[in-house]
């Protein structure tokens, strides 16, 4: 009991104290921390399925997509849609919803979505399986970029009023966290964790590894698009930003931090949104301890690029190893 | 008369064969590195990329245009070794999704370097431009690029082939690619013969560089991205544990997207990443280990 209590509350004090951090900071700089805490939001939820099944999934950045679109969508004031998004369909230009339910929204529409997807594809697994999500990726990517009818197409995602602040961000993340902590808690996800371990001896007792990476894709899809309407909420997207550098900067942030534990998600996002940040702010020139430091342009993706590919060489089961944080216990004699 | 069956004009199946010939050059490639080491390597069309930039380079400081297949062929072959060195190696043994996402790290570094060396606008890579000029046979315009691709394909095929029956390299690295551990038993040299399977993918790498660089001639840091993701969605479906299906794999997705997208009429054209891709979900649900993979091969462990 003790060790699941620390164990949740290693990673929500990890959010809190980013988010107190992010009260201290000039406005401009409180940008990184709110952006870090929605990436802590997608991580969670990649890990919830990809942690716990241990099947890699390319896929996920699409429910982020779809959610992104679906809170934007609904909560561009109906006077500025026209002119936005012309050829938007009609019951959805006559819509629209605050934040709090355009986020609810996004959250029910990627959990659908990914049972959609997941009827079939949960079937696969290895290769295939990460295979099939990348084409579920290409396919969202496809449509959401052409059919004009759901959003803006392939123009940048304008007029959605910027509700992610850094509480809302910080609680997101927090409740991302807590949703994922309760399921690997649950039946559901101990089973799931069993099938990871050892499909052919999870399915002699007869649990059902479909059933059950099923249970966790919906409700992984479900916190990706919670946390894509966050993600709308805070900066103007368009379909390229929620594609593949999304979903190779996210995947990176699991596997550094350590795929198989929550506190590894948590740390891996915070860890590279930092570096990445920093870097960022480098480009401009910063100063740290009496030094300035000013770095040409285009040097933060080179950094963080090497430091990915440093972490993954030199400690391939991620920071946390992989494991989930415990205090150190006394050891009886 | 098969153009008549599918329906397409002579123009639009040649330069389907044309970029399914290139796919499949891509292909062993991948499906060759994936053999000895199960490792999916990502980064491949990085390695494409680096040719291409080494001839666009080559060509913009007025070299002979054999100079700058030579500069592309050491860089990729460099490049390629390199990576092995520095990062395959490090890596054997981890698990698949490791070494996956440490190969999308490397080609999100490569790529980041392009970009900071060359700037996102890119290089144009002329020297090689003739061959997109048409030949006429029988009424029919084919550039000449899709018989030289073809031609390409296919002898460095036949010569694949005989290096891996004929040869002890060969020989060798078939036999790591069943059972690696068995392999090294019996003898096999791991480290040689996985720098063999690195070379001759990296040599392939080259000659997709060149063949590439002739259709596209803007050299960008996203150049051959693409191609790599359609070529690995190609080669799981074709079946990844054998050689030949995965060459068929990436071959027929080639095929199939020239043909798509010549077929397809333009209002719809823009969709044709959605119907490979969905073509692609449907083809795995069915046969999960692989369109051309022998049957009775399950994939599930058995205890």
């Amino acid at each position: 009991m003790r060790a699941a209590v620390v164990q949740l509350l290693g990673p929500v004090v990890l959010v809190v104290a980013a988010a107190l951090l992010g009260t201290l900071v000039s406005h401009s700089t409180e940008t990184y921390f709110i952006n870090a805490l929605v990436n802590v939001a997608i991580v969670v939820a990649l890990y919830l399925f990809i942690g716990n099944s241990g099947v890699l999934s390319f896929g996920h950045i699409s429910f982020v997509a779809l959610g992104a679109w679906t809170a934007g969508v609904l909560s561009v004031p109906a006077s500025e849609k026209p002119a936005i998004m012309p050829h938007l369909a009609g019951f959805l230009q006559d819509t629209t919803v605050g934040n709090v339910p355009s986020l609810a929204v996004a959250a029910a529409v990627g959990g659908v979505y990914a049972l959609l997807f997941g009827l079939p594809l949960m079937r696969l697994s290895g290769l295939a399986a990460g295979i099939a999500t990348f084409a579920l990726l290409e396919i969202t990517h496809n449509v959401l970029r052409y059919w004009e009818k759901i959003g803006p197409g392939v123009t940048t995602f304008s007029a959605v009023p910027e509700t992610t602040g850094l509480v809302q961000a910080a609680a997101a993340a927090a409740i991302a966290v807590v949703v994922a902590w309760a399921y690997q808690h649950s039946r559901f996800g101990r089973l799931l964790r069993a099938t990871r371990e050892d499909p052919a001896a999870a399915r002699a007792v007869g649990v059902s590894v479909y059933r059950q990476r099923l249970v966790a894709f919906v409700l992984s899809g479900a916190l990706a698009g919670f946390a894509g309407a966050l993600y709308v909420h805070l900066l103007p997207l368009n379909t390229e930003t929620v594609y593949l550098d999304l979903t190779f900067i996210t995947l990176a942030m699991l596997v550094i931090g350590g795929a198989t534990s929550l506190w590894g998600a948590v740390v891996g996002a915070l860890a590279v949104s930092g570096v990445d940040s920093f870097l960022a702010e480098a480009e401009n020139g910063v100063h740290v301890a009496g030094w300035t430091l000013d770095f040409p342009a285009g040097t933060r993706v080179v950094v963080v690029g090497a430091l990915m590919a440093l972490v993954l060489i030199l400690r391939p089961s991620g920071l946390t190893g992989g494991r989930e944080l415990a205090f150190p216990r006394r050891t009886r004699i | 008369m098969i153009a008549a069956i599918l329906g397409v004009d002579w123009q639009t199946l040649a330069n389907a064969v044309g970029l399914g010939s290139v796919y499949a050059l891509m292909a062993v490639g991948i499906g060759l590195v994936f053999g000895v080491l199960r490792l999916v390597n990502f980064a491949y069309g990085q390695l494409v990329m680096a040719g291409a930039f080494a001839l666009a380079l080559s060509s913009d400081w007025g070299w002979p245009l054999w100079a700058g297949i030579v500069l592309c062929f050491a860089v990729v072959i460099a490049l390629s070794l390199l990576m092995d060195r520095i990062v395959f190696r490090p890596l054997r043994g981890h698990s698949p999704a490791v070494m996956l996402v440490a190969t999308f790290a490397v080609a999100f570094l490569l790529q980041s370097i392009a970009l900071l060396w060359f700037g996102a606008l890119g290089k144009i890579a002329t020297s090689l431009a003739f061959l997109n000029q048409p030949v006429t046979i029988g009424g029919v315009d084919i550039r000449k690029i899709t018989f030289v691709s073809t031609g390409t394909a296919a002898v460095c095929l036949v010569a694949l082939v005989l290096l891996l029956n004929r040869t002890n390299v060969g020989l060798h690295m078939r036999a790591a690619a069943m059972d690696f551990q068995t392999a090294r038993l019996l003898g096999v040299r791991a480290n040689r013969v996985i720098a063999a399977a690195v070379l001759i993918s990296g040599v392939l790498a080259a000659i997709v560089a060149v063949m590439l660089t002739v259709q596209t001639p803007l050299v960008t840091p996203d150049f051959a991205l693409r191609d790599t993701i359609v070529v690995l969605a190609g080669v799981v479906v074709g079946g990844m544990n054998r050689l030949v299906s995965a060459t068929l794999g990436g071959f027929a997705i080639g095929f199939a997207s020239g043909l798509l997208g010549g077929a397809l009429p333009t209002d719809q054209s823009q969709y044709l990443p959605s119907f490979l891709f969905a073509a692609v979900i449907l083809v795995l649900l069915i046969r999960p280990g692989g369109l051309f993979s022998r049957t009775g091969q399950s994939a599930v462990e058995r205890v």
